[in-house]
């Protein structure tokens, strides 16, 4: 992981101080809030609903134990003893108040967390595949990467002005679990034919009023370009991308409106320009960085499995189904990567208390050499366990609520904070996924659906990802009633595709029974190791269509 | 027979209190509370305007952040905002107790 030294902690404390100074002048009435407002968006303070909202940016989704720590008594002694996983791996607070967010960011300060960036019009958090550096098919850790631009991105005097927020994503593996195609500039890790590891770069995707998938505008960047290229593509963006008018003002459209190939051709004469020059990423920063990423001291003797693991896995279901769903295989044998669930019955998706947020900072470091990760999908990650140790790690997460067997099925829900919480909202998105997840709380049958990935947003912004959920759900005011629209078969891998309007929105009361008729049409029409995905690509949408809109 | 009269609609100003962000109501004598029921009811446009004047100026007294009318059903003593996200700003999240819809 990587540590701050003594530079990096100076600029987040003078950043603290000078926000501290800022809040004073503006309850001194020194600044208007017009003044304000862009300066609290810069530190991540929203005002929402009911109280302002913090958002604290977890760089790709790596945390250590010290840091979730840090989190928690944020939780317990500025908000009500709880926080939000975003579909950003950041951390929102819902109930911050403003007199109290200098002391909030001078403690998150102590272990290296702010909320710099992660508002406003410049380059937000940069995220990436939360198995980064664990798994099997990875071609090299992009968390690296990762650091190497944030460290550049922030504060950067260029790109501090953009048309709009600018959201990076970098993917280190063939398959995609970082939902790259949603980004507006993303990387994705590959060999070229001499077997250099190298990125392909995709532009202008993004979700929203117009949803877009990013377009492919190089298909190899060796690595020490990075800097030179993303510079290139900014100052396009930065100079051709629309203000006259915020709904149009993404990169996507712009890429959209010039064509990618304009697009690409505008990039690369801008890079041709700058490439090779000051912006080459020095040898001796990526060695800096990299070597903070190396792997932690594995037990090479850990084992596969051990007559304890053998017996919990035959003799108890509850142990055996957590096994299939939460654990996933990693790249150092004996070792393996466990999702802790934070979508339990009657749960908030991403919720996690401070008493949570503690325990799993404890049992990062018993078993995870106090390594945490956030995933996009609203869970949380330990990411070097050894097998030997599963028993008791997950009779330790049991109690806690954290070891519901549904990762990746249909209770692990997506779910923006939607009009309980937030001002953008037109319709509530939490108590839809937690009828859902009564609805499906029979384990033996979400297990026998299969892999489901519903998603929710209480508004078009997609902060809920609706678009690319098989199931994806978009909730809509209709003459002040909340109605929901359903949509069907999108995807976020490498295979991304947005989902398909299912028909009109249906009101709220009829939300649950049309997702179970969905998936009971699915169970009837599935072949043999179908998954939901596969079943809708082969039969298409008119069968599900009929089944919801049939009139009695 | 007799047709019940209803109370015909009316507004009253909210906003979110800069300090710690709460969402409150104008209420009489220029005080602004967290309670809805307390806050003062506009039933013409004259008074409308009247309540937003007070309210503008104690957005420049730092008191009240993007202060707003919202219209409300008054009867009695109680007052229920119309829509769901004025509901939800006067019950808070709709999640925090017992689980329900929007009705």
């Amino acid at each position: 992981m990587y540590r701050y030294d003594s530079y990096d902690q100076k600029i987040l404390d003078q950043r603290v101080e000078q926000f501290r100074d800022q809040v004073r002048r503006r309850i001194a009435g020194e600044l208007t809030e017009e003044e304000f407002r862009p300066l609290r968006l810069r530190n991540g303070l929203y005002l929402q609903l009911h109280a302002y909202m913090l958002r604290i940016a977890v760089p790709y989704g790596t945390l250590s134990a010290d840091q979730m720590r840090g989190l928690a008594h944020v939780a317990r002694r500025y908000d009500k003893g709880f926080g939000h996983f975003t579909t950003r791996t950041n951390m929102q607070f819902h109930w911050i108040k403003l007199e109290d967010v200098p002391d909030a960011l001078a403690d998150l300060a102590k272990v290296q967390l702010h909320g710099i960036q992660t508002s406003g019009n410049s380059v937000r958090n940069i995220t990436a595949d939360h198995w980064a550096g664990i798994a099997p098919d990875e071609i090299e850790d992009p968390r690296i990467w990762c650091e190497i631009v944030r460290q550049w991105t922030t504060l950067h005097p260029e790109f501090s002005w953009l048309p709009r927020k600018f959201k990076i994503a970098i993917g280190g593996s063939p398959h995609d679990r970082a939902a790259l195609r949603i980004h507006d500039l993303a990387f994705q890790m590959r060999r070229n034919d001499a077997g250099e590891a190298g990125f392909e770069v995709m532009v202008g995707g993004g979700l929203g009023r117009t949803p877009i998938l990013a377009k492919t505008i190089r298909e190899f960047l060796p690595k020490r370009h990075l800097f030179s290229y993303i510079e290139a593509v900014l100052r396009v963006y930065n100079q051709l991308g629309r203000r006259d008018n915020m709904w149009k003002a993404r990169i996507k459209i712009l890429v959209h409106e010039l064509g990618t190939e304009k697009f690409r051709e505008l990039v690369e004469a801008e890079w041709e320009q700058i490439k090779g020059g000051a912006l080459e990423v020095p040898e001796s920063e990526v060695a800096r960085i990299a070597a903070q990423f190396t792997p932690p001291p594995y037990d090479a003797d850990a084992p596969t499995f051990t007559p304890e693991f053998d017996a919990l896995r035959l003799n108890d279901v509850g142990f055996a189904r957590w096994l299939k769903t939460n654990v996933a295989g990693h790249k150092q044998p004996g070792h393996a990567i466990v999702t802790v669930s934070l979508k339990p019955e009657g749960g908030t998706p991403g919720d996690i208390t401070a008493e949570q947020m503690d325990a799993v900072a404890e049992l990062a470091e018993r078993y995870s050499f106090g390594e945490i990760r956030l995933t996009h999908t609203q869970n949380v990650v330990l990411p070097h366990v050894r097998r030997a140790d599963l028993p008791a790690l997950w009779r330790a997460l049991s109690p806690l609520g954290l070891a519901v067997p549904n990762i990746g099925l249909a209770t692990d829900i997506i779910a923006c904070p939607g009009l309980d919480y937030c001002s953008l909202a037109n319709a509530r998105s939490i108590p839809i996924a937690q009828q859902i997840t009564r609805r499906f709380n029979d384990l033996a049958r979400v297990h026998d659906i299969g892999e489901l990935k519903i998603k929710i947003s209480g508004c078009i912004n997609a902060c809920g990802h609706h678009h690319v959920g098989h199931i994806g759900i978009l909730g809509v005011d209709k003459n002040g009633e909340e109605f929901y629209q359903i949509t069907l078969g999108g995807s976020e891998d490498e295979n991304a595709r947005l989902g398909t309007i299912l028909g009109a929105a249906l009101p709220a009361g009829k939300v649950v029974d049309a997702v179970e008729t969905i998936v009971e049409t699915f169970l009837a029409l599935r072949r043999d190791g179908e998954r939901f995905l596969d079943t809708y690509r082969r039969i298409g949408i008119a069968p599900f269509k009929e089944r919801i809109y049939a009139t009695a | 027979m007799v047709k019940a009269v209803k109370t015909p609609a009316a507004q009253i100003v909210t906003g979110n209190r800069l300090r710690d962000g709460a969402v409150i109501y104008l209420a009489v004598d220029r005080a602004w509370s967290t309670d809805i029921d307390s806050a003062e009811v506009a039933r013409d446009p004259a008074a409308a305007e009247r309540l937003m004047a007070i309210a503008n100026q104690a957005a420049v007294d730092r008191v009240v952040v993007a202060p707003y009318l919202i219209e409300v059903a008054a009867e009695g003593d109680r007052i229920q905002p119309l829509g769901t996200r004025e509901r939800i700003r006067a019950s808070g999240p709709s999640i925090a107790g017992p689980h329900r819809l929007s009705a």
